[in-house]
């Protein structure tokens, strides 16, 4: 016995980590990624090899050139960025543009904030948004779903479920197919069942709770369910909502977000039902046919002000007589 | 099954001792007994040096409200009146004792025989208690009479029971409940008169389902005794926590359990509230575990007062090969000792062995905000604000953020997966916003 450790208590660690969850968030991306692959092919592969190595390479790049900090490329935070941008990409969009999107994730919203735990923005959606409204013909131009395809930048392209409802240009497709994923859009939002299946890993490992997800969704559907009750001809079904758009992958996987999302379940529900809303008002009065990116940018910028007013349940709040 | 409504965790229970026989540790050649507790006034000597003391007799007096007499554990000669570097860091008043012979109090009633009646009156037994020194063996040491007397307009209306024993590693109430069922039981009868209440309720966690059973089968002869199985869940050995999962009431901000008409006592304080009142043996031994995971015999050890650690270290096979930290007590909220030159106290529940790779903290990282501090903290605050609070001196904000109300468990760190330091900082926020609000009161 040469010398004792001493520190104040606890004096044992749940073996928690960052990578630990960072990797539990990939493991839950798999099955969406092996959809995405099937369904379109070899533009999904080239998208999603493309953004996640630019997203580390630029978060390896800035912390060694620039922060001359530690490199933190190995927790998993900037390959989850780099497959949610590519999840948020159509399949047919240029490597350049791409590597764009990342530069502006990582460098610009994320890094230039004192890199993971203090952006106030999802990086991926402001990757996303800004390639939007940089390139509104790339980023809205999808391909249709051609499985294991082998084609890339000439894709045969059509219309989204929500284009299709804004533009009311064709029939809708079949809820089933929705569900599936059988339908054009960004690379990683089409399969809702492949998405679920990440959220309920998810629940299992206890990398989230429920409230999120569930505030979100629970209130497109009652929001869009009242719409449709007043006039169906006008306005979709709450299926149509739920399984369409990037709705899953944005409640499921951005809106999740642990940086960005408020720390307790009070607020987790304001903000959740903030989503939803915005959501539907976008989708159903905005000028763009898609709403959730927008919607959980907004609701990102609240969080701050959500973790100030609201307080988690504390001991003795309420006494309850038994 | 029941538990506490607000956190919680569940670490490894690491319980290497259970259902391990107390054995009786040597008696040593000299003792160190502490004339000072985990928290009150230290008391005031009433032996000098030369004098020659017996097993039981008194060698401190308890000075002040929250404070505690201390005897003499063994029989000999003071050599000394110094002070001594206990398991707190701080060096503090303490009478040393050379052992000779074993001579008890004649009072003392040293047989096994289970004395059932008691016929003392409520302040008698009260009296009784507070003469014997006995404290909460919990490891918070609060002197078990002052509980014992409600401020005035308040009434008890349940004793609770704490046989949780919800730290890992350690398993010497369980092993005490094992052993001395019966003695415990009538200890309960005791303290239910003391408090004059008709309703017991003893809780223990269902890791321990054959101190359950045993309870439950004789707690049927005793009038008003419950005993009330618990899901395992830490820190459900925390006061409010039990009273919550025992009673569905919480206890309000800054202040105590018969507010809401619950007095708590540890198991093993009722044991020793048994050996007090029927057979007149004053605090004067305890039982502790000795454990880890490379322990070379993990058990439990009755252990007279005063004892220094390395003592019963070496009986239970020496420090293990590797050891990294040393904890006295559990390895929530025990804490890390600089040697074992230290003498066994009445708060001294265990002594922990931690691997050498366990002991070092891990790097911290940023915060990830990910939540699971405030989803884990039992009293719904936000450790990884009050932090950030701490870290700025922000002590107004701390003490909105109800910083007072921590109970120091140790779940916001164990749990952050960027091992941040988030109790350190809390605490010292908590002392030092402490202090800010005892300045303001007494103007």
């Amino acid at each position: 016995m040469e010398k004792l450790i001493i520190s104040p208590a606890p004096h044992i660690h749940s073996g928690d980590s960052i990578a630990k969850n960072m990797y539990g968030v990939l493991i839950a991306m798999v099955p969406a990624l092996l959809a995405s692959l099937y369904f379109f092919g070899l533009g999904a592969l080239i998208v999603t090899l493309t953004a996640v190595a630019a997203c580390v390479l630029f978060e390896f790049l800035i912390q060694k050139y620039i922060l001359k900090s530690e490199i933190t490329i190995m927790d998993g935070s900037a390959a989850i960025t780099g497959l949610l941008l590519a999840f948020n990409l159509p399949s047919n969009l240029p490597v350049w543009m791409i590597i764009i999107g990342a530069l502006v994730a990582i460098g610009v919203a994320k890094m230039s904030f004192g890199g993971l735990g203090n952006n106030p923005f999802n990086p991926a959606l402001v990757g996303r948004v800004f390639l939007l409204i940089s390139f509104p013909v790339e980023m809205t131009t999808w391909p249709v779903v051609d499985p294991l395809a082998t084609t890339y930048l000439d894709a045969e392209t059509g219309a989204t479920v929500l284009g299709i409802l804004k533009e009311g240009s064709a029939s809708l497709p079949a809820i089933s197919d929705m569900i599936i994923g059988n339908i054009p859009g960004s690379i990683g939002e089409v399969s809702a069942i492949a998405l679920l299946l990440g959220l309920v890993y998810m629940l299992i490992r206890k990398i989230i709770t429920w409230h999120i997800p569930v505030s979100i969704l629970l209130t497109v559907a009652v929001f869009t369910g009242i719409l449709y009750l007043v006039d169906p001809q006008t306005y979709a079904s709450p299926l149509v909502h739920l399984f369409s758009g990037g709705l899953m992958l944005g409640a499921i996987f951005m809106a999740t977000d642990y940086v960005t999302s408020p720390m307790t379940f009070r607020g987790m529900w304001i903000y959740g039902v903030g989503i939803g809303l915005l959501t539907v008002i976008i989708r159903t009065w905005g000028a763009y046919p898609e709403g959730v990116s927008f919607a959980i940018l907004i609701m990102n910028g609240f969080t701050p002000i959500i973790n100030f007013y609201v307080k988690p349940k504390r001991f003795g709040e309420k006494p309850k007589k038994a | 099954m029941r538990t506490f409504r607000i956190g919680g965790i569940h670490p490894a229970e690491n319980k290497f001792a259970a259902g391990k026989k107390i054995k009786t540790a040597a008696i040593p050649k000299q003792v160190v007994i502490p004339l000072a507790h985990y928290i009150g006034t230290p008391a005031d000597p009433i032996v000098k040096r030369g004098d020659v003391v017996m097993v039981g007799q008194m060698i401190g007096q308890a000075s002040g409200f929250i404070s505690a007499n201390v005897h003499s554990s063994v029989s000999g000669k003071v050599v000394k009146m110094d002070v001594q570097l206990d398991a707190s860091g701080y060096k503090r008043p303490a009478v040393f004792i050379e052992v000779e012979g074993d001579e008890w109090l004649e009072t003392i009633d040293r047989t096994p025989d289970i004395k059932r009646e008691c016929t003392l009156s409520k302040q008698e037994i009260v009296d009784k208690i507070k003469a014997a020194g006995i404290v909460g063996l919990g490891g918070a040491t609060f002197p078990a009479h002052v509980k014992l007397m409600p401020p005035p307009g308040k009434k008890a209306e349940v004793l609770i029971i704490n046989a949780v024993e919800c730290e890992s590693y350690l398993t010497c109430d369980h092993q005490l409940m094992l052993e001395h069922a019966e003695e415990i039981l009538v200890g309960v009868t005791i303290l239910m008169k003391a408090l004059e209440v008709n309703r017991a309720i003893i809780g223990i966690e269902n890791n321990k389902k054959d101190a359950i059973q045993l309870f439950k089968k004789l707690a049927v002869n005793y009038k008003g005794i419950e005993v009330e199985t618990l899901k395992v869940q830490y820190p459900q050995g925390g006061e409010k926590q039990l009273i919550d999962a025992l009673l569905r009431r919480q206890v309000p901000s800054g202040t105590i359990p018969v507010e809401v008409g619950a007095v708590v006592q540890n198991v093993a304080t009722t044991y020793a509230v048994y050996e007090a009142v029927q057979k007149n043996k004053p605090m004067i031994e305890r039982v502790m575990t000795i454990t880890g995971k490379d322990a070379p015999s993990p058990g439990n050890y009755r252990v007279r007062l005063g004892t220094y650690l390395s003592s019963v270290v070496e009986e239970a096979g020496g420090i293990p090969e590797g050891t990294g930290k040393i904890v006295g007590g559990g390895p929530m909220m025990g804490r890390s000792l600089m040697n074992l030159n230290i003498p066994m106290a009445k708060g001294s529940s265990g002594v922990v062995f931690i691997r050498e790779a366990e002991s070092i903290r891990k790097p911290v990282k940023n915060c990830i905000r990910c939540t699971k501090c405030v989803t884990v903290c039992p009293m719904g605050l936000e450790p990884y604000l009050l932090m950030a609070q701490s870290e700025r001196n922000m002590w107004p904000e701390m003490e909105t953020n109800r910083t007072m109300d921590c109970i120091e468990c140790g779940s916001c760190s164990y749990t952050c997966p960027s091992n941040r330091p988030l109790l350190d900082y809390i605490r010292f926020g908590k002392s030092t916003v402490g202090g800010i609000i005892r300045s303001r009161t007494s103007k």
